[in-house]
């Protein structure tokens, strides 16, 4: 038996081949490549419009690609998106919705609840243990506007938890958030990395990115590196990553000479 | 001559429930029932920062159903609403493509499409005005005094009603139907388009049954209180209601709870100072949404105003329960 689903060892999560995306005729993605191992904390970094979010929404069949394709578990996205999760950016929804904190994490379920159905009590003990592993369940009745920056990141985060998928694409979760939400949520992360799950973050701190994640992605419309972070965490690739910005060089400068203390 | 007229108590208070009660009664059920129906689509309007895309909506629809009356001969009511749909469709086309392929921004592209498409049908039914049976005055305020005296239904021995008050009737049904049916595919659609999407949920195909479920609210409502007064009667009663409640459900009840007092007190109005009763209803449903806007317990600018005085903490930005977590804002 070779089916697709069967042996996770074989069947890389995420494949991309000769991807390329443009918006009104101007490619923003070009000719992208990548095999993504399974099990991994991955970080996407590179300079603003670098294609970063462009990536994860091509990845996932939101965007129209201009040429290529792109498959999760060895078949195309839109037949595993039971197995793929998404966390958008925070600000990219109105927070004065209608909805409580439990109702949210609840939408996560709606892939697997299906047409003309209402969440179960089951959908409701997943949410409940969802809101639980990111401490939020003390707000689970709460108007979602009556949240911090980092309650709203750990809503979205047990709303993910609660898609209960094998791979998850992340848009700057750590954007806005308190020192304690980080490392609640780059600790959970790694719990869920431990357990098999692949997970893509956007991520903009370049310091915080080499510890945070095994691999990584450097973006700059095309892929410039992708590999273990300690093979792809160099000042030539960070140089070539991020071009002649000089705000970020030094910052680059900065994140590596912090590397060179430690090793 | 006085400009208002004098206020007789008993003609305006009691008369509308008893002698009165098979007109303007009557009129006031359907003055509910438009309430009702356009509030509880008008929620999802609001949520999805479409309430611009009704106004639009509710305008197109002319050409639509005058195109549809010329090509059938009829006034069937799924002819005016294929043609409304038609249209509705087609202004969210032009604002498309106007918006996609020039320099101008969504506002002013809804402006130019639904402005030329109202025109249209204006033009279109001067022109066949001999073929049409629609004249513009019943376009615009709606035919609404005329609906009592239209011959009832009768069905065995029981009297149902005149025809368009059974029609908001089913529609205000087979809406309450597609609410609780599509709840959570709405809901999640207004909210976060882009996890619905990932969910694989067809977002698409929810946007566009939104339309034709608005086209049909539309064409419904439009008989009864004409096509100006419609866009208030969307955004209005989940306007009202936005201001009372934080969650759906309850929302969508304040949302019945306005339309029923905006359909009473507009009938009194109407009775009172002896105008249009579609204009009073209206005038009757803002007049609550100012109330509601001062006195709300939640979000009212009385209350507000009180605790910024009182240097309280708006309740929005009160560190919860678990300090720990918050940090500011």
């Amino acid at each position: 038996m070779s089916s697709v689903t069967g042996n996770p060892a074989n069947v890389p999560p995420l494949e991309i081949h000769d991807l390329t995306v443009a918006y009104r005729n101007k490619p923003v993605l070009w000719g992208i490549d990548l095999v993504a191992p399974a099990g991994k904390l991955i970080g996407i970094v590179g300079p603003n419009g670098a294609g970063k979010s462009t990536l994860i929404k091509a990845c996932m069949g939101l965007l129209p690609c201009s040429s290529g394709w792109v498959t999760a578990f060895g078949r195309p996205v839109a037949q595993s998106l039971n197995r793929v999760g998404y966390v958008p950016q925070r600000e990219s929804v109105d927070w004065d919705f209608p909805v409580s904190v439990m109702d949210v994490v609840l939408m996560g379920r709606y892939g697997r609840i299906g047409l003309f159905k209402r969440p179960s009590p089951e959908d409701r003990r997943i949410a409940r243990e969802c809101l639980e592993q990111v401490q939020m369940l003390p707000f689970s009745d709460r108007q979602i506007s009556n949240l911090s920056g980092g309650q709203q990141q750990r809503v979205f985060l047990a709303r993910a938890l609660a898609q209960e998928s094998d791979m998850s694409f992340m848009e700057e979760p750590f954007t806005g958030v308190d020192a304690a939400t980080e490392s609640a949520i780059i600790s959970l992360l790694q719990g869920l990395r431990s357990r098999g799950k692949t997970i893509f973050v956007v991520h903009h701190d370049l310091p915080t990115a080499r510890t945070y994640f095994d691999w990584l992605l450097l973006l700059n419309m095309r892929v410039v590196a992708f590999g273990p972070t300690e093979q792809v965490f160099t000042p030539e690739l960070l140089q070539k990553t991020y071009g002649g910005r000089l705000t970020i060089l030094s910052e680059v400068a900065e994140a590596v000479r912090g590397q060179g203390s430690l090793t | 001559m006085t400009l208002i007229p004098e206020f007789q108590a008993h003609r305006v208070f009691v008369e509308p429930w008893t002698t009165e009660l098979g007109s303007h009664g009557l009129m006031a059920l359907v003055t509910f029932l438009v309430g009702a129906t356009c509030g509880l689509i008008g929620n999802f309007l609001i949520l999805r920062r479409m309430a611009l895309l009704g106004d639009a909506i509710s305008h197109s629809v002319l050409p639509g159903i005058a195109l549809a009356f010329l090509i059938t001969g009829s006034r069937g009511i799924g002819a005016m609403v294929l043609g409304a749909m038609v249209a509705a469709w087609l202004t969210h086309g032009l604002i498309e493509l106007i918006s996609r392929h020039s320099r101008l921004k969504q506002d002013a592209a809804i402006g130019i499409a639904f402005s030329t498409l109202f025109a249209i049908g204006v033009v279109l039914i001067a022109v066949f005005a001999d073929k049409v049976d629609l004249d513009q005055d019943c376009v615009l305020n709606g035919e609404l005094p005329m609906i009592p005296l239209e011959p009832p239904v009768r069905i065995g021995g029981w009297v149902l009603g005149p025809p368009p008050l059974l029609r908001l009737a089913v529609v205000l049904m087979v809406s309450l139907v597609l609410l609780v049916t599509f709840y959570k595919e709405l809901l999640i659609t207004s909210f976060d388009p882009g996890l619905a999407a990932c969910l694989g949920i067809r977002v698409g195909v929810i946007h566009h049954g939104l339309m034709l479920w608005l086209s049909m609210v539309v064409v419904a409502s439009f008989e009864a209180v004409g096509a100006i007064l419609v866009i208030a009667l969307l955004i209005l009663p989940g306007a009202t209601a936005s201001l009372l409640t934080d969650r759906m459900i309850p929302r969508l009840a304040w949302t019945t709870v306005h339309a029923a007092l905006s359909a009473i007190s507009g009938m009194h109005l109407s009775v009172a100072l002896d105008c249009s009763p579609a204009g009073a209803t209206v005038v009757a449903g803002a007049g609550w949404f100012c109330v509601v806007w001062l006195f709300s317990p939640t979000e009212g600018l009385i209350l507000r105003g009180w605790r910024y005085r009182m240097g309280s903490v708006d309740s929005r930005l009160r560190s919860p329960e678990l300090s720990q977590h918050s940090e500011t804002p």
